[in-house]
């Protein structure tokens, strides 16, 4: 702006600094919360990597026995012991071929086709056990959050809970409760609902404090005031204005919830307290295995990796979320 | 900081008195039977005696109650009559007898009744004491070790921030955090003992160190059972570690010891890591009580007949007693290591206040 033309009119003249306000290219639709996160969230490598794996896992445990569809329980005592298909490799004269590409255990079963039943239960009670978690955590940490009356005696049972020794009253209620829901709803439904019930019940003490910790911060803020000066009820409150609040901590400890409720499974199974001895689960697959692992190492190995992996990716996938989550680190 | 330890201390009696109610109750629902090993040809009436000589003829809450008695009256009394009598530290006080009485019938001097196990028939104190080293050796030596790699890997990792050396520990501390331990230690028994055959793959608890050469064995054995549990607690730590220095390495007082000219190795390891030390400090107390509980995984992968083995067998052997008395045990653990991490935290950082 060297030379200035003289307006003729004051009109004219607001005209043309209101054009040299205007931005000369179009302005970028905005952006919404989520799609912030998610670009945060691709920036980490290792939570991406999870991400996708778990995503794969699940789906090959969901769709795989239709791609492999071998009976995991059939025996097939003329080929058992067979090797690995890698194991060709080192060894041409050995039991190994691409009818079973993983192997056959030692009465001759699938052992492709038994990881992927046995990955469908952990990934089940996994799930099952995470979600059962996070549902009674939740409501404890924004009951006792939100209603003060209550918030005393739920954190004082939270703090009971915390202090109570898991693993051995986990070991305690399976012995203890294995018999009434195996009458009641069969040797392996009976144990998934127990086993899904104690995971859930003993793992949903860090989720609620979390959350307790979030509603108290937030039920202080203008926005909470000014939904209930307009008579809003404290349901609707919680629904609509507390719980979108909460979502990334209860997201967060909702992979930490996978993560331990698919060892803990795996465990129970290691210690021989798990699932019917004829039922694949990736635990137990790697409990039978152990007596026999100097001849045959992959069958520790290969639920071991498995295991490993999964959960391995569910820590990535919760570390990745957290830094995405977090408004303080996005953008850096 | 004394008052608040107090009434801690007090909140935490109704606390155990509540769990230890919980677990109780729990194994009232328990549907094993303590004379199902008992021949068939023993008669009924007699196997009702048997479980009479049991004490479990009694009502629940007189079960309960005996229960109670035995392990905070009676026991401590046992307790401190071998003190009195064996140790050193209390052996020239008098001997105490308190947990003998005199039989009104006969006259005769009778030890009093003390909790036993239904699966040896010998008091269950004992038996913990027994299995205690193990698992004070194999589980507390882990922790110590894993904390002695975690903290350097910690401190380093956060003075350079998404250095290669951050992004490989962080590598393998998820890892460690990742791999449970009934797989590692399998996986460490067929490359170590199996493959290579230089570490045996059972913990022999009856071997004693009287020499150099017995002392190398014992190392050698400790060494699988040691590490493995060593990864999980250097990975928690050492994360913990590495979270607590980003935290301090930005603060304002870190750059006015800068500023000022201090060396940085004195900036690094006095300012920043003994702010840093705080938390982890808490942590490093909440994770002991597992050390007394020692852990039931790795001792059965091991062999190591410690106390979590001990657990694990008599909750097969349906020895409730004995169940009882371990779980109360680690209760006990985790909240009187909760209260010394609140305490520590309230010690160590003059920020917090309790009162």
């Amino acid at each position: 702006m060297t030379k200035q033309a003289i307006p003729a009119s004051p009109i004219e003249a607001d005209i043309e600094t209101f054009g040299a306000l205007v931005d000369k290219e179009p302005s970028k639709p905005p952006r919404s919360q989520w799609v912030d996160v998610w670009q945060q969230f691709r920036k980490h490598k290792g939570a991406v990597f999870g991400g996708g794996f778990l995503l794969f896992i699940t789906l090959a445990v969901i769709f795989g026995p239709f791609l492999w569809d071998v009976d995991p329980k059939a025996l097939d005592i003329r080929n058992k012991n067979w090797r690995p298909i890698y194991q060709l490799l080192f060894d041409s004269e050995a039991k190994a071929g691409w009818a079973h590409p993983f192997g056959t255990d030692q009465l001759g079963r699938d052992i492709m086709a038994q990881m992927i039943a046995g990955g469908q239960v952990s990934m089940a009670v996994g799930w099952l056990a995470m979600a059962l978690a996070l549902l009674i955590g939740t409501a404890i940490g924004i009951i006792s959050g939100y209603f003060k009356k209550l918030d005393f005696w739920l954190m004082r049972f939270t703090d009971l809970v915390l202090s109570l020794p898991i693993l051995p009253l986990t070991l305690l209620a399976v012995t203890l409760f294995r018999q009434p829901l195996n009458s009641r709803f069969g040797p392996e439904g009976g144990m998934f609902i127990l086993i899904v019930g104690i995971i859930g019940l003993t793992s949903w003490m860090q989720t609620a404090r979390i959350v307790r910790g979030d509603i108290l911060a937030l039920k202080e803020r203008e926005f909470i005031l000014a939904a209930r000066s307009i008579g809003t009820r404290s349901g609707k409150i919680i629904r609509r204005h507390l719980l979108p609040n909460v979502i990334s901590p209860i997201m967060v400890s909702a992979t930490l919830g996978l993560a331990t409720a698919i060892i803990t499974e795996s465990a129970l199974s290691f210690l021989g307290v798990g699932f019917p001895s004829d039922f694949p689960t990736w635990g137990k697959l790697l409990s039978d295995a152990v007596s026999r692992m100097q001849e045959f190492p992959e069958r520790v190995l290969l639920p071991g990796i498995a295991i490993s992996l999964t959960v391995l990716s569910v820590n990535y996938l919760g570390d990745g979320l957290r830094d995405a989550l977090d408004p303080r680190l996005r953008g850096r | 900081m004394l008052t608040f330890t107090i009434r801690r201390l007090l909140l935490s009696i109704p606390t155990l008195l509540f769990i230890s109610m919980v677990i109780f109750l729990l194994l009232q629902l328990a549907p094993g039977d303590p004379m199902a090993q008992v021949p068939l040809t023993v008669p009924p009436e007699v196997k009702q005696k048997m479980r009479e000589a049991l004490g479990l003829g009694q009502p629940i809450y007189v079960q309960y109650y005996k229960w109670l008695i035995q392990f905070f009256w009676v026991e401590p009394q046992v307790f401190l009559d071998w003190a009195t009598r064996e140790t050193f530290l209390l052996g020239w006080l008098p001997d105490t007898n308190f947990s003998t009485f005199i039989d009104p019938d006969t006259g005769a001097v009778r030890p009093v009744q003390r909790t036993i196990s239904w699966q040896t028939r010998s008091p269950i104190m004992d038996i913990v004491i027994q299995r205690m080293p193990q698992t004070l050796w194999v589980v507390g030596l882990s922790y110590i070790v894993g904390i002695l790699i975690a903290i350097p890997i910690g401190i380093y990792s956060a003075y350079r921030h998404y250095s290669l050396f951050d992004q490989a520990g962080t590598f393998i501390t998820m890892v460690g955090f990742s791999i449970p331990p009934f797989f590692t230690g399998p996986l460490l028994i067929v490359v170590f003992s199996v493959t290579l055959g230089w570490l045996p793959s059972i913990y022999d608890t009856t071997h004693v160190v009287t020499d150099w050469a017995s002392f190398k064995v014992q190392f050698m054995q400790m060494i699988m059972p040691v590490m493995v549990l060593a990864l999980q607690t250097t990975a928690q730590i050492s994360r913990y570690m590495r979270g607590a220095m980003l935290d301090n390495l930005n603060q304002d007082y870190v750059r006015t010891a800068r500023a000022k000219g201090l060396k940085e190795s004195s900036v690094v390891m006095v300012h920043v890591l003994r702010n840093s030390m705080i938390p982890v400090v808490t942590v490093i107390a909440l994770g002991m009580p597992a050390i007394f509980g020692g852990a039931i995984i790795t001792e059965n992968v091991f062999k190591v007949n410690g106390i979590g083995q001990l657990l694990l067998t008599a909750l097969f052997a349906n020895d409730l007693p004995m169940v009882m008395t371990l779980t109360f045990i680690f209760a006990i653990m985790i909240v009187l290591f909760n209260l010394i991490a609140d305490v520590l935290y309230g010690l160590l950082d003059p920020r917090i206040r309790y009162d």
